[in-house]
């Protein structure tokens, strides 16, 4: 089996999805009885294009803003400001009504698999409400056919159509989130943290079955994910964000191979290697401290407080991003120097 | 029977009384750990790993029971009274969790949680305690201890509330330190910053640590010896050039395929081991592996494999072994 | 991962393997209620009174109503047939202890059900849609609690007369109250769920989200708070009775029972003694089989 390891062509595809400046504030009531809301920059201007077929990884800390991206993306959570085109028009804003149409295209998948489904309901149903609510012509058997056929898909006992969630282990939960995500056919699935709550030896069988799907039926992925090494295996393209800022946005072989970002450079080598020899020999960038409070984000850079190179000039100017290569980008006055 | 270990387990098994009936979380486990070594016990969730220590600190659930052996030194400690464990745990064994917040008063300050332990058990005066506390919080890198020595936990960021909890845990200079997954809830730069510090502090206190995790990258940056469980057994010890480089047990060998690696680009399908965890309720007949095990036989079905000693520490539960 | 051969047989089993039943949630609750001797106790209890409340007719050769002139306020007697004794009106105890039942049960459920359906749908809707929604109906929950519910009673009563379905709207009106804030409250949590979550980027109603999704999810809590509220009903109704403003004659309740009862207490304590212990079984078992629930649904607790 061959596997897609670049993105698929841009140049013969529009993009499926554009987001230009997209942003996420969220007011914090103020200290005081009078005090004026402050707003928590969740996402802070965020552009990036997305073709049919690729997977875009989003990776970064917890508190980065990458989970309530994806959600902004899916207009699950309004964004305060820029725009997000699905298939050439913007979503931002528009009216629920016209919303509902496009939601058969755009999916998600979440962390914790159990969470994710309503334990009062059986699989069969779970898996069932998104053709109930987007393709009620479809008769009961004709759609309790379809569920069999996606569950056996997800590699799941289409007998097991009757259970409940609770009875079973977190790998298969998620495979029943999948076939719920995927049973509409969808263009776009938001994936937020899809493995990270499961077992080692399950993760793989998660990602391959995800690789399995894409190709199929020609999915995007948003795979948001803090596991750097998950997201070399499945990704195309990653952004790397911190602070609700885009820190770099690279193809995989660039950004694994050629760091620009200091960000990108030290968490990449803060992952810990699988093989005693390289991982108590390799170079390490360490970063110092603790994520800043978004409520009050360091000034020009937001990263300069933990960057081991900052200058005077990362608490002036917020850097632009530069573009180096055809397939990076990067927020980072020295990348050059550094 | 004197030895240089510091920690003897033998035969530890561990049941769990639930109304669907017995649970074996832990069965029939034996190791040691020797001064100063770290020893890492990798599992998937309910193989046992976490179990294990539960029982020998004395902090199973209510439903749970444990026999068999458990010596610290030369003294038994297993089923303990609590009274009589209270002088073990916590200050010559201390261990640390996933979520610290779990072991943290929310409504004491950190200073009052600290010097508590120093004054019961070590006779010190508050201000002496008070003292020491801030002295060891600023040895595990929490920028400006005396401060912030008096501040609720809550006003601590994840990473910096593990900190305290270690340097809680080393406040009586204990013997044995268990981490029960220290950095799982913590990003990959912190838990960076938290493996170097486990690092440094045993080089400079000589702590025999326990690591217990799922995550082998963990292992292969700080672990001296690795045992691997699986449905509540141990299925392999070594070395961690033994696990790492010549793994014997098949299920070692696929969750050390199955590890994404930072370091190498995959061209292929990612290698998983197939089918789920097993269930300890409904564990099968013979090995626990064997509906994962892409090297069954027949016999693997019918009798379960002892685990098989090669000497130095290294054994294995496999009748692959027998075969050669 | 899996070859080939592998999806095909599972495509095959799919046509051929029966489906196999799940163990709900409630399936597993209903047999942790039924383990629990109190609550199974209680239930048999409790469904023995409904009955004999049911068929009171039958039990008695007397009817709730009929004066026998020749035993007035005696003792309990098993030869002439008034084995609770008869009041001072010369009314049989015993058939009017179970027309009380019938009253204060009749009572407890249904002011009980009025305050479910009301509060629940009131309830998750303003946690449902927070913000404003449920600032504004919160507030209005507020007013109401505020308002002393012993002089909303007694307005009910005299603008419209006594009458026995103004106590029924009376008790519902102020249970809901309660339900409501616990829904509330058991909404807002759910409200992040991730399944919720899903249900909204699937493009589920907002309706349906209520009452697919919310609802079913908080009934554990509403059904151990409805088990608990019908012994309060129940005790309410008592209250109001005692003080003269609940069921009319010759009609009766527990509590009304209870007040005559209380009123002669040295001379006939059966009167007092009878209705008493009815009340106080019933109010146990409710309480026990509140228990129970509370154990079953929630093990976690435990």
């Amino acid at each position: 089996m061959t596997v897609m390891t670049t993105a698929p062509d841009k140049r013969d595809n529009a993009p499926i999805l554009s987001v230009r400046d997209l942003k996420v504030h969220f007011p914090i009531p103020g200290k005081g009885l009078f005090a004026k809301d402050r707003p928590l920059k969740a996402v802070d201007g965020v552009d990036f294009d997305l073709y049919p077929g690729e997977t875009l990884g989003v990776v970064g800390e917890s508190g980065c803003g990458k989970s309530t991206l994806g959600r902004a993306i899916l207009q699950l959570i309004a964004p305060s400001g820029g725009q997000v085109a699905w298939l050439g028009k913007n979503i931002v804003g528009i009216p629920h009504r016209d919303m509902q149409p496009l939601r058969r295209d755009l999916q998600i998948i979440f962390q914790d698999p159990l969470a994710s489904l309503n334990p009062r309901m059986t699989i069969g149903e779970i898996i069932a409400e998104p053709l109930v609510t987007h393709k009620p012509e479809l008769g009961k058997d004709e759609i309790k056919t379809r569920v069999k056929r996606m569950m056996a898909r997800v590699g799941l006992l289409p007998q097991m159509i009757n259970r409940y969630p609770h009875e079973f282990s977190g790998g298969q939960c998620q495979r029943i989130g999948i076939a719920r995500a995927m049973i509409l056919e969808p263009k776009l699935i938001v994936c937020d943290e899809p493995v990270s709550a499961l077992d080692v030896s399950i993760q793989a069988q998660i990602v391959n079955l995800l690789q399995e799907l894409q190709r199929e039926f020609d999915l995007s992925l948003i795979f948001i994910s803090h596991d750097l090494s998950i997201v070399r295996h499945i990704c195309h393209r990653i952004m790397v964000l911190y602070l609700g800022n885009v820190m770099e946005l690279a193809d995989r072989d660039s950004i694994y191979a050629n760091p620009k970002h200091p960000y990108t450079k030290a968490l990449i080598s803060a992952v810990p290697i699988p093989d005693p020899e390289i991982e108590r020999n390799k170079e390490r960038i360490v970063l110092t401290g603790d994520l800043p409070s978004p409520l009050s984000p360091p000034s020009g850079c937001v990263f300069r407080t933990r960057c081991p190179f900052a200058q005077e000039k990362c608490a002036t100017d917020v850097p632009t991003i530069d573009r180096v290569s055809e397939t990076q980008e990067v927020a980072c006055h020295f990348h050059n120097s550094i | 029977m004197t030895t240089n270990h510091i920690l003897t387990v033998e035969n530890l098994s561990t049941r769990f009384q639930t109304p669907d009936g017995e649970v074996e979380a832990v069965n029939n486990v034996n190791f040691h750990i020797d001064p100063g070594e770290t020893l890492g016990v990798v599992g998937e969730s309910g193989s046992g790993k976490t179990q294990i220590f539960l029982s020998l600190m004395g902090l199973l659930a209510k439903n749970g029971t444990s026999t068999g052996s458990v010596r610290y030194k030369d003294k038994e400690i297993l089923n303990l009274r609590p009274r009589e464990l209270n002088k073990i745990r916590g200050v010559s064994m201390s261990m640390i969790f996933q979520d610290p917040m779990t072991s943290l008063n929310p409504y004491l300050k950190i200073s009052r949680q600290m010097t508590e332990v120093l004054v019961e058990h070590r006779g010190m005066s508050e201000a002496e305690a008070l003292k020491r506390a801030i002295a060891m919080l600023d040895r595990v890198g929490i920028p400006g201890a005396a401060q912030r020595v008096h501040m609720y936990p809550h006003e601590f960021s994840g990473g910096m509330r593990q900190r305290v909890m270690i340097a809680m845990a080393l406040l009586c200079d204990p013997e044995v330190l268990i981490a029960d997954e220290p950095t799982t809830a913590l990003d990959v730069t912190v838990q960076a910053q938290i493996l170097d510090l486990l690092r440094d502090l045993q080089t400079d206190f000589n702590t025999a640590t326990v690591m217990i995790t799922h995550d082998l990258g963990v292992v292969a940056g700080l672990c001296d010896r690795v045992m691997v469980m699986y449905g509540g057994r141990v299925v392999e010890t070594g070395t961690v050039r033994d696990i790492f480089y010549d793994s014997h047990h098949p299920y070692t060998e696929g969750l050390l395929k199955s590890m994404p690696r930072i370091d190498r680009a995959n061209e292929d399908n990612m290698f998983a081991i197939p089918g789920q965890p097993p269930n300890l309720q409904n564990l099968p007949t013979g090995c626990a592996y064997q509906e994962r095990c892409g090297y069954v036989m027949d016999r693997c079905c019918q009798e379960r494999p002892l685990l098989k000693d090669f000497g130095d520490g290294r054994a294995s539960a496999c009748f692959r072994e027998d075969g050669q | 991962m899996m070859n080939k051969s592998e999806k095909t047989a599972l495509l095959q089993s799919a046509s051929a393997a029966k489906e196999i039943e799940g163990r709900s949630l409630w399936r597993d609750a209903r047999i942790r209620l039924f383990r629990n001797k109190a609550a199974v106790g209680s239930m048999i209890i409790l469904g023995i009174i409904t009955l004999l409340a049911i068929i009171a007719p039958l039990l008695s050769p007397y009817a709730y109503d009929q004066i026998d002139w020749g035993y007035i306020q005696e003792g309990p007697n098993w030869e002439n047939g008034h084995i609770f004794g008869t009041d001072g009106n010369g009314r049989d105890l015993f058939i009017r202890v179970l027309y009380g039942a019938r009253v204060s049960l009749a009572v407890g459920l249904l002011a009980t059900a009025v305050s479910l359906i009301i509060g629940v749908t009131y309830g998750a809707i303003a946690g449902y849609f927070g913000g404003k929604i449920d600032s504004i109906m919160m507030r209005f929950v507020d007013v109401l609690y505020s308002l002393p519910f012993m002089f909303f009673v007694i307005m009910l009563m005299v603008v419209f007369g006594r009458n026995i379905f103004l106590i029924f709207v009376a008790l519902g009106a102020v249970e809901w109250l309660t339900m409501a804030r616990i829904v509330r409250g058991q909404t807002l949590s759910l409200r992040r769920r991730e399944f919720i979550e899903a249900a909204h980027a699937t493009g589920v109603s907002n309706f349906k989200i209520i009452f697919r999704h919310v609802i079913p999810n908080v009934l554990g809590p509403v059904i151990v708070y409805m088990t608990l509220t019908i012994p309060q009903v129940i005790l309410t109704e008592s209250f109001l009775s005692f003080l003269g403003l609940g069921v009319q004659e010759p009609l009766t309740s527990w509590g009304v029972l209870i007040s005559e009862g209380a009123k002669v207490i040295e001379a006939s304590t059966w009167m007092l003694i009878y209705p008493a212990v009815f009340l106080a079984l019933t109010l146990f078992c409710f309480n026990f089989i509140g228990d129970g629930l509370r154990d079953a649904l929630d093990p976690k607790d435990r």
